[in-house]
């Protein structure tokens, strides 16, 4: 019954929101590059690109904050979450620009569960607050 | 608030690798203080190379040679990541109403945290809602499961009725499966009779 309650919901299909945006923002989605504009839904495998003066805020649906500074490229590559139980899967990668972090649920119900890549290198994340670049 | 205005915590952490000049930069991660003021860390992996920064402003560059610790600050953090730290969305926050036994009314304490929950609202471009509804544990499951969906939809049309545009409020109840207070099945307790909403 729960089930059938939650899949209702069209507002809970989406992974997150973009809350924040200035300057150049884009979103590529299926191939497709969509202008990225405060109030978008967000899907999971989104890559948002930001330009020379852009800059772009996300709230993930467990509560994880994302932004990055100008000309970056960050893929939302997984999301998974059970609002009920926090558990789920989430993990991005920071190609190119700036990045700061707050974790959310899942970091917290199970902090292996959230990584966050570089071409470089993995982010492990024990429930946490930070900032990556990416030159 | 901006976790840059945060004080330093004392401990520098010792750095890993001599930086050797060839090595080209891959770019850096940097630990920020938490607001909440919980331990933090955080493992940064290159290939079979780990460092873990468990410090407020521990920090590490990507290099070709592996991670390579080294000791941030407010003011370097600020002059990197001013306009990602800048775009950051506000924090989602939780409100909690608390509802008169068997009935979809709730308590005048509750009605003053309604209040609460418009500041929170007014405070965010594009607000979203989520109402989800719970019950004690007295009456049946079918019972719960309808009275816990018309508590969060009297708070749903509370907010509707203030303004909220409707497609940004999305209400749910989820019965008496999730009491905040374990209880014994059959017992009211005034606790488990609430509606949650996410402002986010």
């Amino acid at each position: 019954m729960l089930a059938a309650t939650l899949t209702a919901l069209p507002a809970l299909a989406d992974v997150g929101q973009i809350k924040v945006a200035k300057g150049q923002v884009s979103v590529d989605r299926m191939g497709q590059s969509l202008p990225g504009q405060v109030g978008m839904p967000l899907q999971a495998a989104d890559v948002l690109k930001t330009g020379p003066d852009g800059a772009v805020g996300i709230t993930m649906r467990d509560n994880s904050l994302l932004s990055a500074g100008p000309n970056s490229i960050l893929s939302l590559e997984r999301f998974e979450f059970d609002p009920t139980t926090s558990a789920g899967r989430f993990d991005a990668q920071l190609q190119r620009g700036t990045l700061a972090i707050v974790t959310g649920r899942i970091a917290k119900q199970s902090p292996q569960s959230m990584t966050v890549r570089t071409p470089a290198a993995v982010l492990g994340v024990r429930g946490t607050e930070f900032v990556v670049a990416v030159p | 608030m901006s976790p840059l205005r945060r004080g330093v915590a004392g401990l520098a952490l010792v750095a890993l690798l001599l930086l050797s000049a060839c090595a080209a930069q891959q770019g850096s991660v940097v630990l920020l203080p938490e607001r909440g003021g919980k331990s933090t860390a955080l493992v940064v992996s290159q290939g079979s190379q780990q460092v873990s920064l468990a410090e407020p402003y521990a920090a590490v560059h990507l290099t070709s040679g592996g991670p390579q610790g080294y000791r941030s600050n407010a003011e370097e953090v600020q002059a990197s990541f001013a306009a990602a730290l800048a775009a950051q969305p506000l924090p989602p926050t939780q409100f909690t109403l608390y509802f008169v036994e068997g009935k979809d009314e709730f308590t005048d304490a509750s009605k003053r945290t309604l209040d609460g929950i418009l500041a929170a609202i007014a405070e965010r471009p594009v607000p979203d809602l989520l109402v989800i509804g719970h019950t004690d544990r007295v009456g049946t499951d079918a019972y719960n499961d309808t009275l816990s969906r018309q508590r969060a939809e009297v708070v749903r049309n509370a907010l509707l009725a203030r303004g909220i545009a409707q497609d940004k409020v999305v209400a749910i109840g989820r019965g008496k499966r999730e009491p905040i207070v374990p209880t014994a099945d059959g017992a009211a307790e005034a606790r488990n009779r609430r509606v949650e909403i996410q402002v986010r």
